[in-house]
């Protein structure tokens, strides 16, 4: 059989020729066989015998070669050693004359790296069938095991699904050898999964061991060697890697996933971390399964996560949120029953449902066991599609009770990204009513369904059969403990897909605490909740909360009436709605009865989160509300409060020109900035000096655990430890109140430094004429000009036909007002620019969507107006729609 | 400040008067070279560029040259571009190289690199003599190649290239765009929208003996210079309208039609030229290349030119135009 000793003299697009290299080791029966390595030690003495410093070891799939890990080896830092091998039979390596089976192929690797003697720290990174070679290594390695790197692979066939159909069908004994060894089908098919499409050289790179049928033979070996009966000659030794690889607890591993592979999908990651449940994990969406291919970045990834888990002793549990000095309490998460007769949650929709404390920790008791009887685990990921009320909060509340980690998206992503955000988080339960369920087998979501429907009969019958079962199942659990997961809700994703961020049960109770002591709820008091996230911690405060008549998830349909008479159900003290929500209020205040413009006088308090406000609807929503402090709590979806205040009380004028006052951090947050560089880039260090712009960066007891299965996200936005780099820009001022200048995205990178949005807007609020004003940059970073888009007043929506196109005579703003903005501006003005309306997010209905507005500002100025061009045609299909609503 | 002799050619024209005027006041001992008398107050040599000899005698004892002289229209025989603007910097860099002149401004455009694309905040770019787009700027991109190839020890050779220069007495833009804006023919292409940079005429002075004085540092740079302050071209065109005193442009002609009137201007004035009993046409309404220039965007990354040349715009804009009022 052909068996060159190497790629010889051949080059390989991104591989140093010092890096090949030939060794000679017995196999698993001690026969001497020639193996081919990639092996930054292959140049000096060091690499040979007696090599201490920390080695990763590199075990690639089929049918690729050591040629994947390239890129891994070019970026290894200093003391480290690189040695990826050519498993016998494959790359350059030996073609053995029978096939190796999975045991075998575990020997030889063992007796290779004796051959090398690794004796000091090794590090395994394996990717597709190289994982159980490789784990298997591990696991006979484990004293000199250093951390495990696991990339789109898999040790075990999940009983709940089928084998991948494509490995099915290439197995099957007719085709087999066809599409494997005769042809070059199955080899040339492997580069083409890849998003976006690999480079030619590389794909002829990965192909190059592979040209005759005879070199491979062992590509399709490899393929028949996949035991999928329970009878194969392989399948113990899979499974004994399967079955042990939870002890391996205590070294550090990391997952690095591209879902988007047609083999080793999601459920494969999802197998895995049932295994290694303590594993960091980078999930790259829309990634394939050549993950190091498709996203590059895995490999600095790679190298900073070696260095942050195995290159220290002291690293553990670093990236993990310590809370600041101050001790905060936090709430636990359940029912608060000090009054079990009075009303918990009133529903003033549908069929008018009401539920006493008392009525809903039974229920909740109930629920809970019939969940755990049904399968569902403490730790046990479980998403919950239900709209918010009573069978939400019993839901809720049930699947905490049971210690499991509740996934919620927001309807407003849209359903293509809430099906993207919930598969994501790999839920093993889904709960919901019929219309998600479906929405969730559409998208591809995982895991086993529960058909709830507000009002229905489901929810009874869990119940039933939660008091056949009896409390003692739920006893059996035990509490899980405080830093345990509880949740995983998503951000907006307003550049880019959903994040999912995760709390811990402590970091909510500890959310729940700061919400009460900051605003003052105290058990009995009465609450309006129309702002979904808050209005669940009703019943865990004791306070009596009233869900208004109204479609929840789309917030301004909030009328004045309704909420009034929601206030009304239960004497309410505090109000909690979204923006949008508030401004449907105030624009149908005229529909109110005299009666319940009565009651609307009762609530001291309104709060809004979610979007800045602006400060005269807030002046509005007094005057309908004239008993409440209007407060807008400042935060996001990774911690929320951050600090709070009312606008309203603000003096007239203060706020001009300086951006968002958003008020004094709540009692036990910290808040700093990281100073921005003339490239707008935030620095390292933080900073609390009054006037300093920055990126916002907060630490708290109830600042997220960490994004979901983002590892690098996370290391980026939790600098330093513990920190969340907010990605909004702003500074404190000497009275310690917190000031919000823009996002950090939207900073325009002039010549002159970095400007940020909201002081300009400000500055431009007053002149005449105008019912809005954004201010965007276009032209690259570091040079970029500032441009005002201005929407007249008494526009919106009425020439809505003609405002996608750009270009058109009056797009630029007539003299009076281009001079009015220059004047006040503050900065270099290059244009100001009429719209009709601006662009909003989809999801609050609120901010103004400066991506879109930069991007169509840039066409306006720097694309020749005419007829459109393919390109132009383009652009314009995907120009922003019209808006619910207008305002930053 | 500056020190010892200085020869500014084309010094007739705007920049070129201000360019010599400036050096003056900086402490140049400045000569000025143009075909026919402009009567200022500086020594003048008559001479064409196209002149050998007479370059020679002119560049003989300085110390220094800012070269300015060149044919810029949009409409003529390539041969006339070719021997004012590629054989007039070559006698001026072969000159200058005899005499032992220490230092050449090669004043450039930008247009010798732009090949018809928008250009947001764009660095300098290559001179392209293929690439360029209409006669002028083949040339005058070639003329940049030759120069900057002759810098050396001996000769420190910085091509600036001021973008659309314009002020009071300005005979092209401002010109142009209030004779035709008087006879109710101005129109704009297009929308307007496209950001244009422009330099008032005293900006690109300033950048121009900077230059002289900072050739040492910025050698063998090719340098765009502008006020740095882009504006959307119908703005311009109504603000210049508005210092002259001249009604604004209503029109608007579309991108498409314009170019088609300009190719077809092109040919008209391409065959007056070959005909012998038809005058030559000189003022064409519209070229392609003028079609370009006020259609497609162009700005650029001004951060390079400012930290060579020491040199910061002092004028904006809006005091331009009020001088340029001022002065109508």
């Amino acid at each position: 059989m052909q068996d060159p000793a190497g790629p010889g003299a051949r080059e390989f697009p991104g591989v140093d020729p010092a890096w090949s290299r030939v060794v000679v080791a017995p196999d698993a029966e001690g026969t001497p066989r020639r193996w081919h390595l990639l092996d930054t030690g292959a140049g000096d003495a060091s690499g040979h015998d007696g090599d201490v410093r920390p080695t990763l070891l590199c075990v690639h799939g089929n049918p690729t070669w050591s040629y994947l890990w390239r890129r891994v080896l070019e970026q290894a830092p200093e003391g480290w050693r690189v040695v990826a091998v050519d498993q016998l039979g494959m790359g350059w390596s030996e073609r053995p004359d029978r096939p190796r089976t999975l045991p075998q192929r575990i020997a030889d690797l063992s007796a290779l790296t004796e051959t090398l003697g690794l004796t000091g720290p090794v590090a395994v990174a394996v990717h597709d069938w190289g994982g159980p070679v490789g784990l298997g290594w591990a696991l006979r390695h484990r004293h000199q095991l250093a951390g495990l790197v696991l990339t789109n692979t898999a040790v075990h066939q999940p009983t709940t699904s089928a084998p991948p159909a494509v490995i099915r069908l290439a197995r099957s004994p007719g085709l087999l050898a066809q599409v494997c060894r005769r042809t070059p089908l199955f080899v040339r098919a492997t580069t083409a999964l890849s998003v976006p499409p690999l480079p030619a050289e590389v794909r002829r790179a990965f192909a190059a061991p592979y040209a005759t049928p005879g070199r491979r033979a062992a590509v399709a070996d490899f393929v028949a060697d996949i035991p999928f009966e329970p009878d194969h000659t392989s399948r113990p030794a899979l499974d004994a890697v399967a079955e042990d690889l939870h002890t391996l607890g205590d070294v550090p591993a990391l997952m690095v996933w591209g879902p988007r592979d047609p083999v080793f999908g999601q459920r494969y990651l999802d197998d895995l971390l049932t295994r290694l449940p303590h594993a960091d994990v980078q999930r790259w969406t829309g990634a394939s399964h050549l993950v190091l291919e498709d996203r590059p970045a895995s490999v600095p990834v790679i190298w900073d996560w070696l260095a942050e888990r195995v290159g220290t002793a002291a690293a553990d549990g670093a990236g993990r949120p310590s809370g600041p000095g101050v001790d905060v309490p936090r709430v636990p998460v359940r029912v608060d029953v000090s009054r079990p007769g009075a009303t918990a949650v009133a529903e003033l929709g549908g069929t008018g449902r009401q539920v006493t404390f008392g009525q809903l920790a039974e229920r909740v008791e109930e629920v809970a066991a019939a969940l755990a009887d049904g399968g569902v685990r403490p730790g046990d990921r479980v998403a919950v599609l239900v709209p918010p009320g009573i069978d939400l909060t019993t839901v809720v509340y049930a699947l905490w009770r049971v210690g499991a980690v509740v996934v919620v998206a927001d309807a407003g992503l849209g359903l293509g990204r809430l099906g993207a955000a919930l598969r994501s988080a790999g839920p093993r339960h889904v709960v919901g009513i019929g219309r998600a369920l479906a929405l969730a087998r559409a998208t591809r979501v995982p895991g086993r369904r529960w058909r709830v429907e507000p009002g229905g009969e489901e929810l009874d019958r869990l119940a039933a059969r939660g008091r056949e079962v009896g409390p003692a199942v739920l006893a059996d659990l035990g509490g899980p403990p405080g830093d345990a997961d509880g949740a995983v809700l998503f951000t907006s994703g307003a550049t880019g897909p959903p994040k999912g961020v995760v709390y811990t049960r402590d970091q909510l109770g500890a959310q729940v605490a700061l919400l009460r002591d900051t605003f003052d709820l105290a058990p009995g008091q009465g609450l309006v909740a129309a702002f979904a996230p808050f209005a669940l911690y009703g019943p865990a405060l004791g306070l009596r909360s009233a869900v208004p008549d109204m479609d929840v998830t789309a917030p301004h349909t909030l009328t004045a009436p309704a909420l009034a008479d929601a206030v009304a159900a239960v004497g309410a003290d505090a109000v909690f709605a979204s923006p949008a929500a508030l401004r449907n209020v105030v624009s149908t205040a005229d529909r109110l009865t005299a009666g319940q413009r009565a009651a609307l006088a009762g609530p001291r308090l309104v709060l809004s989160a979610g979007a800045p406000v602006p400060v005269d609807l807030l002046h509005r929503v007094r005057e309908l509300l004239p008993s409440a402090a209007t407060h807008t709590p400042y935060g996001m979806t990774e911690v929320l409060p951050v600090a709070t205040l009312d606008p309203t009380e603000l003096a007239p004028g203060a706020a001009s020109g300086a951006g968002v006052c958003v008020g004094r951090p709540v009692h036990g947050v910290d808040v700093a900035v990281a100073p921005l560089d003339a490239h707008g880039v935030p620095a390292d260090e933080l900073a609390t000096t009054p006037g300093t712009v920055g990126e916002i960066v907060v630490r708290g007891p109830h600042v997220k655990d960490r994004y979901d299965r983002l590892w690098a996200t996370q290391q980026a936005t939790a600098r330093p430890a513990g920190w969340h780099r907010t990605g909004d820009v702003g500074r404190l001022d000497g009275d310690g109140r917190l000031w919000v200048e823009g996002r950090l995205a939207h900073v325009v990178l002039t010549a002159d430094g970095p400007v940020p949005p909201y002081p300009v807007e400000d500055r431009l609020r007053d002149v005449p004429g105008l019912a809005d004003v954004a201010v965007v940059g276009v032209g690259p970073a570091g040079v970029q000009q500032v441009v005002v888009v201005v929407v007249p007043v008494g526009r919106g929506g009425r020439r809505a036909r003609l405002t996608g196109a750009p270009g058109g005579p009056d797009r630029l703003a007539p003299p009076e007002v281009r001079d009015a903005v220059r004047d006040r501006a503050g900065v270099p003005v290059a244009a100001v620019l009429v719209r009709d309306w601006l662009p909003v997010d989809v999801r609050h209905a609120s901010k103004v969507d400066r991506t879109a507005l930069a991007a169509w500002a840039d066409d306006v100025l720097h694309s020749p107006a005419g007829p459109a061009g393919p390109a132009a045609l383009v652009r314009r299909a995907l120009r922003p729609r019209a808006p619910r609503t207008r305002s930053r | 400040m500056g020190s010892g002799r200085v020869l500014v050619t084309g010094a007739s024209g705007m920049l070129g008067r201000a360019v010599a005027d400036l050096a003056a006041v900086r402490g140049w001992d400045v000569t000025v070279m143009q075909r026919r008398t402009a009567g200022g107050p500086h020594r003048e040599v008559l001479g064409d560029v196209r002149d050998r000899e007479a370059v020679r005698r002119a560049v003989a004892g300085q110390d220094a040259v800012v070269h300015l002289a060149a044919k810029v229209d949009v409409v003529g025989p390539w041969m006339d571009y070719v021997r004012t603007n590629v054989t007039g910097t070559r006698h001026v860099v072969e000159a200058a190289r005899m005499h032992g002149t220490g230092r050449l401004v090669q004043v450039s455009s930008p247009s010798v690199a732009h090949t018809g694309r928008s250009l947001a905040g764009a660095p300098a770019g290559a001179a392209s003599p293929m690439r360029a787009r209409g006669h002028y700027a083949r040339t005058k991109a070639a003329a940049e190649l030759f120069a900057l190839a002759a810098d050396g020890p001996d000769l420190a050779v910085v091509a600036v290239r001021p973008h659309l220069v314009w002020g009071p007495g300005d005979t092209q833009l401002v010109g142009r765009i209030a004779a035709r804006a008087r006879q109710g023919r101005l129109a704009l292409v297009g929308a307007g929208t496209a950001l244009v940079d422009t330099t008032y005429v005293d900006n690109a002075a300033e950048a121009l003996v900077a230059a002289l004085e900072h050739a040492e540092e910025a050698h063998g740079q090719a340098l765009v210079v502008t006020n740095g302050e882009p504006r959307p071209v119908g703005e311009l065109v109504a603000g210049i309208c508005r210092a002259v005193g001249a009604p604004p442009p209503r029109l608007h002609v579309p991108v498409p039609l314009a170019w088609g009137l300009g190719a077809g201007v092109e040919g008209a004035v391409a065959l007056s030229e070959r005909l012998p009993l038809v005058p030559a046409i000189t003022q064409p309404p519209l070229t392609r290349f003028l079609v370009e220039q006020l259609s497609t965007a162009h700005w650029f990354d001004q951060r390079r030119t400012r930290e060579l040349l020491h040199w910061r715009p002092s004028v904006d804009v809006d005091t331009g135009l009020a001088r340029l009022a001022a002065a109508t």
